[in-house]
C-alpha cells in the first residue's frame, strides 16, 4: 500500500458525507501508516494478537454501549460512552493491523461485522452479561489495569504499528484504570447495600480473571499475561484496601478460554446485535 | 501585493497556510495546528501536498472530518492532489496545544490544560488518594472548584464546576 490518496470525492461530495461509522466509506482508520511487517516479526502471530486485543476492546465497547440511557447519573453515562469510544478506537486499529499482516487484506468491517461469533478471540470477561454497577465497575477494573499493563510493555514491541497503538492506548487506560478504580472504592466504601455489591462484585468477576493471567497472545511481543496480570493483583490490592473490602481467595477458573475460542453463551447475543445492521445491509452507505 | 513567482517556495508557504487554517470540528475556535493535531504540511515539487495529522484519541470520531476539510481546504488553495497521513508515534499530548490555542480555550469558558504527565515514566501508577492539582475556573478565575465527571462531551475535556461562580465549565484534559 503506497501512502493511498484520501479521497479526493469526499471534497466533491461535501464535508457532511464524512460521518464515522459503518457504511460510510471510511473503512481504514490506519490511513497512510506504513504498513510492512518488520523482518523477524512472524505475521500470523502479529495478526492474531491484534485480532485478540481488538475483540477484547470491541465486546468491551458493545457492553459499556448497553448503559446508555441506563447509568445511575447522566456523568457515568458520558464517561461510560467516552471509555467505550476510546477502545472501539483502540480496535479499529488493531483490526485494521491485523487485516493488513494476516494475508487477507481484510478491512476492520470484516472483523467487526462478518465473523461469527465463534471466531472472536476476546477473552470471556468481557462478554459477560451487564450487572449492576458494581459488577461493572469491577469488571472494568480489572479489564483496564489488565489492559494497561499489557499496552505498556506492547508499547515497546518490535512492530511499530502495534507499538505506536498500544502507545496511544497506555494515555487512554490509565483514564479508564483511574475510573474504575474510583468508582470500586466509593461503591466499597459507600453503603451497606453498596459495599455488599462490590463485594459480591469482586466474587463474581475475579474467577473470569485466571484466563488473564494466562493468556499468552501478546507474548511474542513483549507482553506477558502472566506479568500483566501480576500488575493487575497489586491494582485490586491497593484500590481494595482504599476500599476497605477483602479480596475473595483465589477462586478455580472456569473451563477453556476465550482466545482458544470456547465462549460462554452470552457472546453469540452480543455479536449478533453488534452485526444485525451490517449483515441485513451489506455494503450499505450513507 | 507582489505575487510570488510560482514554485515550490510559494507553493509551500501556500499549503501552509491552507492547511493552517483548517479548524477542528468539535473545537471550532481552535485550528488542527491549535490543537497540535497538525505535525507537517508538504507541498511536493509534482504539486502535491502531503499533510500529516495525527489523533488525540484512538477513537476521536472526528478524525474523518479533519482530513475531509484538510483535503478540501488545499483544494480550494489551488492543490488538486491532496495526501492526508496518519502518524501515531509520538503520540499526541496536550502538551502540543499552541499558546494561542489555549488563550482561545479559556476564552470560550474551558480551562485549558495543564502539563501532561511524562509519557516515559514506566508503569502509570495508580493514585487513589484526593490530591488534585487546581483547575481553576475559566469564567472568574477561582481556584476552588471540583470535578464533576473525568468524562464530558468529547474525550478530550472533563466537567468541572465552580464553587465560587457556580457555574459548570469545562477541562481540557492533561494526556
Amino acid at each position: 500500500m503506497n501512502d493511498e490518496r484520501i479521497s479526493l470525492a469526499l471534497g466533491e461530495e461535501g464535508p457532511d458525507d464524512a460521518r464515522w461509522a459503518f457504511g460510510t466509506g471510511f473503512e481504514d482508520p490506519l490511513h497512510g501508516i506504513a504498513t510492512a511487517v518488520p523482518e523477524g516479526v512472524e505475521a500470523a502471530r502479529l495478526a492474531a494478537c491484534c485480532a485478540a486485543l481488538g475483540d477484547d476492546a470491541l465486546v468491551t465497547a458493545q457492553r459499556l454501549a448497553e448503559w446508555c440511557t441506563d447509568a445511575p447519573e447522566l456523568e457515568e453515562e458520558l464517561a461510560l460512552a467516552n471509555i467505550g469510544l476510546d477502545l472501539l478506537g483502540q480496535a479499529r486499529l488493531l483490526y485494521s493491523r491485523a487485516g493488513q499482516v494476516d494475508g487477507t487484506g481484510r478491512d476492520e468491517d470484516a472483523f467487526a461485522y462478518f465473523r461469527d461469533a465463534a471466531d472472536f478471540r476476546n477473552v470471556r470477561l468481557v462478554e459477560l452479561p451487564r450487572g449492576d454497577f458494581a459488577f461493572d465497575m469491577v469488571r472494568l477494573l480489572v479489564l483496564s489495569a489488565w489492559r494497561l499493563a499489557l499496552f505498556e510493555r506492547l508499547a515497546g514491541a518490535a512492530d511499530p504499528v502495534l507499538a505506536a497503538i498500544a502507545a496511544k492506548g497506555v494515555k487512554e487506560l490509565a483514564y479508564h484504570r483511574q475510573f474504575a478504580a474510583e468508582w470500586v472504592v466509593r461503591l466499597g466504601d459507600g453503603t451497606e447495600e453498596s459495599r455488599k455489591r462490590t463485594a459480591r462484585a469482586l466474587a463474581e468477576v475475579l474467577p473470569w480473571a485466571v484466563e488473564l493471567a494466562r493468556d499468552e497472545i501478546s507474548a511474542p511481543f513483549g507482553a506477558d499475561g502472566g506479568e500483566a496480570s501480576k500488575a493487575l493483583s497489586d491494582v485490586l490490592r491497593q484500590t481494595a484496601d482504599a476500599a476497605g473490602l477483602t479480596l475473595p481467595p483465589p477462586a478455580e477458573a472456569p473451563a477453556g478460554t476465550g482466545r482458544s475460542g470456547e465462549h460462554t453463551e452470552h457472546l453469540a447475543p452480543l455479536v449478533g446485535e453488534l452485526q444485525s445492521v451490517a449483515r441485513e445491509h451489506p455494503g450499505a452507505r450513507w | 501585493m507582489v505575487s510570488a513567482l510560482p514554485g515550490i517556495g510559494s507553493a509551500q508557504t501556500r499549503a501552509q497556510e491552507a492547511a493552517e487554517r483548517v479548524t477542528d470540528p468539535e473545537l471550532p475556535m481552535l485550528t488542527l495546528a491549535d490543537l497540535g493535531v497538525l505535525r507537517g504540511v508538504e507541498a511536493k515539487a509534482d504539486g502535491a501536498v502531503v499533510v500529516r495529522v495525527t489523533p488525540t484519541y484512538s477513537g476521536c470520531p472526528a478524525m474523518a472530518e479533519m482530513r475531509s476539510r484538510l483535503a478540501a481546504e488545499l483544494r480550494a488553495a489551488g492543490f488538486h492532489e491532496v495526501r492526508v497521513k496518519t502518524e501515531l508515534q509520538p503520540p499526541w499530548t496536550s502538551d502540543w496545544i499552541s499558546e494561542a490555542g489555549r488563550r482561545k480555550l479559556a476564552e470560550h469558558g474551558i480551562a485549558p490544560p495543564g502539563s501532561a504527565p511524562p509519557s516515559d515514566a514506566g508503569p502509570v501508577p495508580l493514585v487513589l488518594s484526593p490530591t488534585r492539582r487546581v483547575v481553576p475556573c475559566p469564567r472568574c478565575g477561582s481556584g476552588d472548584t471540583e470535578e464533576l465527571s473525568r468524562f464530558a462531551a468529547t474525550s478530550c475535556r472533563a466537567l468541572h464546576r465552580c464553587r465560587s461562580c457556580r457555574e459548570p465549565f469545562e477541562h481540557f484534559k492533561e494526556i
